[in-house]
């Protein structure tokens, strides 16, 4: 049996598609509650109750959303692009589905362990754009169309400082392996170990940077409704919406796992003597998904001019600089050479 | 490494000037400070010409071979530095009073510059293309700096996209040659492309190499653009076109065929002979009909290159350096000739037509005088300069055995003096009189005064050309030996 | 499984590249060469040059081809007129194409180098680091002087961008964040006592 698996091409295949299941039905599955999280955190901030009908406490209401989504009629718009039209939310979707193959959840729990892992990911990231780009330009609606011109330079905007602050972190690390980033943080001071606090700056300018990369508020131009319906996806109706939906969540939760492991250390313990482990990782996600909830709870949406000139005049700049300063503190060894966690040799 | 940044010091010192100037600039007074960043770049330019001409000794290789510092270098540089100073100084006043002077202009002429120095001392393809990049992209944005008006929009994207095709013929012929030798560096290519063992994908590459950088000389078939972006541009940046980036594309030419492909003379001679005769007599020929100053100054150059190219297909050190005289007598002269176009004006517009000069001596006969003796150098009349020079690669070209050429560039010559004396004439013996001005400010005055004086007087014994003969052997024989 | 991958990516790097070429429509001729970006980094990933592959996914499919996007959708090129242009040099286009085919078939059917030559070659990635360790290495060490230039090259296209088509315009209003933040209630507001029944 285990030569089967091991040995024969098709036993490889067999354990390589059970491997990516036993990691997008959980995540699929652990969606579906974020997003009833999510609902509901913000609903608490707003002294409401949020969604308490399906289910106990409304656990199941997610469920019923996706029933409904698929039942429902696909309308598809005269004049609409047939192909690219249906190819956008499915981009979007398998584009956000595939960074996963390189994100480890425990030390060595990971379907692909790659050299440039972290590049791999920024790589697939930057493919998202497509997904919002194709949709609105099938749609053959002028809404759409500039919804998604917005949302592209948005993303892309953004994704120049994201990269910028990756650099900062690969650069204390010395690898682009996220197991090796993970490493390069472990130490005998649990959390004060992590990069959160060398590079703290950067936490802040990620965070925002991922806010702004996912669409998501204070940075959810194509949902301004009352400017724009609902950006490029003003078009899309059931199943294809689903899609996009899922899609979008996704990636919110991808950057959730890419702060968790380069700034707070993965699977370490924040204690040190507690063991590591995947709750770690699992605890990190959650953590940095409830703030990204309230943000959206708590925050007014940002004008595009507003966006913009955040991303290219702030965060451009100054993540330059700390790239800069970086580079210096690790080659120089400054404070304590912090800044210089290099596991591999020089 | 440290040894390394040694070698490329002036070089680092441009850079980290513009890049300097650039921010300066960008954070205090924008183009308010346009005219003293114009004039601080030119002193930049003066004082590294003379820390490289005066200090340098030697042979210096720098990163693993790609930099070459010799004596060829250094004269070019020196040329390059020089003639880039007077041409910026000259556009200051034009540019000025045109409202074009914006601040990025000098900063992307010494970045251009940059480009060119890296240009002569490159000892590898691929530094080869980085500075031919870094100057060519710098000099698509000078040509187009007059971005309202339509000409000048034309000359940048046309110089832009004849620029790119060339790059990329260029390209073409590089990876060829990387494939047939094994290596970009000149040093190693040279141990394969020996005469009579000349592969014929190797040849292939050089020839497509020949041709990317036979369209950065303008040298025909390769020069359609020259005529449009000289005329489109505005005056200074032409007359910088015409000078500095010459000499630089001129003496990477002499380079690439000598330190790479030194062993196969008789290989390339043959086609940079080919262009030279193309060159010469298409500008001879060309240039009769034209009206406009600028585009016959165009005309003019492709000829000149001509003459140049014919020391660098005689293959020898006499060749090499004959050509080097040639190019910087040619810079000398343009300068001269462009100060006095820069003054060219009626009612405060440019005025590039030749008529306008009808009558020219009878209201200004010293500007008139200084201008006769341009013209009569760049037709070759002895005993300006402009003979001398041309005579330097007749006689390179002769001892090397190519006399049909020097025939044939001595035919050249007598058409192509046609149409400068043609200026004379109209200055002097002009029909109606047409109501031009020449009153530029007083530094175009020097640059155009002592140009003339410097293609006058030359001749007389005791001066022996200011020594640049010597000079120029010293050079010409550190590159070919 | 590797020849499986590499047939795989081959066939749609041909398949995008032509479909570029043939589309009618232009944004349909973008996404085709998408697909060709995308599956020459596959390619890529092959030779066991991931950090080129990876490069070549965010640099040219994630930040060139979306301008290319941008640029195609937002212009409305009427390529149909273009073609037929076009079509009027087609034969002399060609001809040129034949006779540069014919000459390549002749220089690389006579496939020799000098004995030198080889001996001259760069060595392949040592054993002992994975690639992009000694691309960096290449990169900054022997390639340092080319690397610093290409830097310049970028600072003089932007410096040309910018110059180019930078127009200060000065009719339209700006927020200016700063002077917004430095605002005070002192500078921005004056109280006034107002006697009832006599207004301002």
């Amino acid at each position: 049996m285990a030569d089967f698996f091991m040995n024969t091409t098709l036993g490889i295949l067999l354990v390589i598609v059970g491997q990516i299941l036993l990691v997008v039905v959980p995540l699929l599955l652990a969606l579906a509650f974020l997003m009833y999280a999510d609902r509901k955190i913000w609903a608490a901030v707003m002294m409401r109750r949020g969604p308490n009908v399906v289910g106990v406490f409304g656990l199941l209401q997610s469920f019923a959303d996706f029933g409904k989504y698929i039942v429902k009629e696909i309308v598809v718009p005269a004049g609409a692009d047939k192909a690219v039209f249906f190819m956008a939310p499915m981009v979007t979707l398998v584009m956000s589905l595939i960074a996963w193959a390189v994100i480890p959840f425990n030390d060595g729990w990971v379907l692909s362990n790659i050299n440039v892992a972290i590049l791999y990911v920024f790589a697939v990231s930057s493919l998202e754009v497509y997904g919002v780009i194709m949709g609105g330009w099938a749609s053959n609606s002028k809404y759409p169309f500039l919804g998604s011109l917005r949302s592209a330079a948005q993303m892309i905007s953004y994704e120049v400082s994201i990269g910028l602050i990756i650099i900062g972190v690969v650069i204390s690390s010395g690898s682009l392996n996220f197991g090796e980033i993970v490493a390069a943080q472990d130490g005998s001071y649990g959390l004060l170990n992590w990069f959160w606090l060398p590079h703290f700056p950067m936490l802040i300018l990620f965070f925002i940077s991922a806010l702004a990369e996912t669409n998501r508020p204070p940075f959810d131009l194509p949902e301004a409704e009352s400017e724009l319906v609902a950006g490029y996806q003003v078009e899309y109706s059931s199943t294809p919406f689903l899609l996009f939906m899922i899609g979008e969540l996704v990636a919110v939760v991808l950057m959730c796992a890419l702060i968790a492991l380069m700034f707070f250390g993965g699977w370490l313990s924040p204690i040190p003597g507690l063991p590591d482990g995947i709750f770690w990782m699992i605890a990190k996600m959650g953590l940095v998904f409830f703030f990204f909830s309230m943000v959206k709870a708590i925050t007014p949406r940002y004008r595009y001019d507003q966006l913009m000139r955040l991303g290219w005049k702030v965060f451009l700049p100054f993540s330059l600089l700390w790239v800069v300063f970086v580079a210096f503190a690790a080659k120089f060894d400054w404070f304590w050479g912090v800044y210089a966690r290099w596991t591999v040799g020089v | 490494m440290s040894a390394d940044l040694g070698t490329i010091l002036p070089e680092i010192l441009l850079s980290l000037f513009a890049i300097l100037g650039l921010l300066g600039a960008v954070y205090t007074g924008k183009d308010a400070l346009a005219s003293a960043l114009v004039w601080v770049t030119s002193a930049v330019f003066l004082g590294l010409a003379a820390w490289i001409g005066l200090s340098g000794e030697g042979t210096h290789i720098a990163f693993n071979g790609m930099f070459v510092d010799d004596g060829f270098a250094r004269f070019a540089k020196v040329v390059i530095l020089l003639s880039a100073a007077a041409v910026l100084v000259m556009s200051e006043g034009y540019m000025k009073s045109r409202d074009l002077l914006r601040f990025e202009y000098p900063v992307l002429v010494a970045l251009s510059v940059v480009g060119m120095m890296m240009m002569v001392s490159a000892g590898d393809l691929m530094a080869l293309y980085m500075g031919l990049e870094l100057q060519s992209l710098a000099l698509y944005v000078v040509a187009s700096l007059r971005r309202d008006s339509a000409r000048s929009t034309e000359a940048g994207l046309k110089y832009f996209v004849l620029g790119a095709l060339s790059s990329g013929l260029l390209l073409y012929g590089a990876s060829l040659v990387y494939g047939y030798a094994g290596t970009t560096l000149f040093s190693g290519i040279i141990q394969t492309a020996q005469h009579g063992d000349v592969s014929l994908g190797l040849l292939f590459g050089l020839i497509f190499l020949i041709a990317g950088l036979a369209f950065k000389v303008s040298a025909v078939p390769f020069h359609m653009w020259t005529p449009d972006v000289y005329e489109g541009a505005p005056t200074p940046v032409t007359a910088f076109f015409a000078t500095a980036p010459k000499v630089a594309a001129m003496a990477l030419f002499a380079r690439v065929m000598h330190d790479a492909f030194g062993g196969a003379i008789k290989d390339w001679s043959q086609v940079v002979a080919l262009l030279s005769v193309l060159s010469m007599l298409l500008g001879a020929f060309a240039a009769i009909g034209q009206t406009n100053i600028k585009r016959l100054m165009a005309y003019s150059s492709i000829a000149h290159m001509g003459y140049a190219l014919i020391g660098l297909a005689a293959g020898t050190a006499l060749g090499i350096q004959s050509m080097l005289v040639y190019m910087a007598i040619y810079v000398t002269m343009n300068i001269g000739t462009f100060a006095f176009i820069l003054m060219m004006e009626r009612d405060g517009q440019p005025v590039t037509d030749i008529s306008a000069l009808n009558q020219f001596a009878k209201r200004e006969p010293g500007k008139a005088l200084a201008m006769l003796v341009l013209m009569f150098s760049l037709a070759g009349v002895p005993p300006m300069l402009g003979f001398f020079a041309k005579f330097g690669v007749w006689q390179a070209g002769v001892d090397a055995g190519l006399v049909w050429l020097v025939v044939v560039s001595a035919f050249a010559s007598a058409i192509g003096a046609y149409y400068y004396l043609r200026i004379v004439f109209f200055m002097y013996f002009g029909s109606e009189d047409g109501a031009i001005e020449v009153n530029g400010s007083k530094t175009l005055w020097v640059f155009l005064m002592g140009a003339a004086a410097i293609i006058g007087i030359a001749w007389v014994p005791g001066i022996n050309m200011f020594g640049i003969g010597a000079i120029a052997e010293l050079a010409a024989t550190s590159l070919v030996n | 499984m590797s020849v499986f991958a590499f047939y795989l990516f081959a066939i749609s790097v041909v398949t995008g590249g032509f479909f570029t070429v043939v589309s009618r429509n232009p944004v349909h001729s973008v996404l085709w060469l998408i697909l060709a970006f995308l599956s020459s980094a596959g390619l890529f990933v092959l030779l066991g040059a991931e950090f080129v592959a990876m490069l070549l996914i965010i640099v040219y499919v994630g930040a060139v081809a979306v301008l290319f996007l941008f640029v195609v959708m937002m212009l409305d090129i009427d390529f149909a007129e273009l073609k037929a242009e076009m079509a009027k040099y087609m034969p002399l286009a060609l001809l040129i194409a034949l006779v540069i085919l014919m000459q390549f078939v002749i220089a690389f059917g006579a496939w020799e180098t000098n004995a030198a030559a080889e001996g001259l070659r760069a060595q392949i990635t040592p054993v002992d680091r994975h690639n992009t360790e000694a691309l960096g290495l290449i990169l900054y060490d022997d390639y340092f002087l080319l690397f610093q230039l290409s830097g310049l090259i970028l600072l003089v296209a932007m410096i040309g961008a910018i110059v180019l088509t930078l127009r200060h315009r000065t009719d339209v209003k700006r927020q200016d964040v700063v002077a917004q933040m430095m605002r005070d209630p002192a500078k921005a507001m004056e109280l006034k006592d107002i006697k009832p029944g006599q207004g301002l």
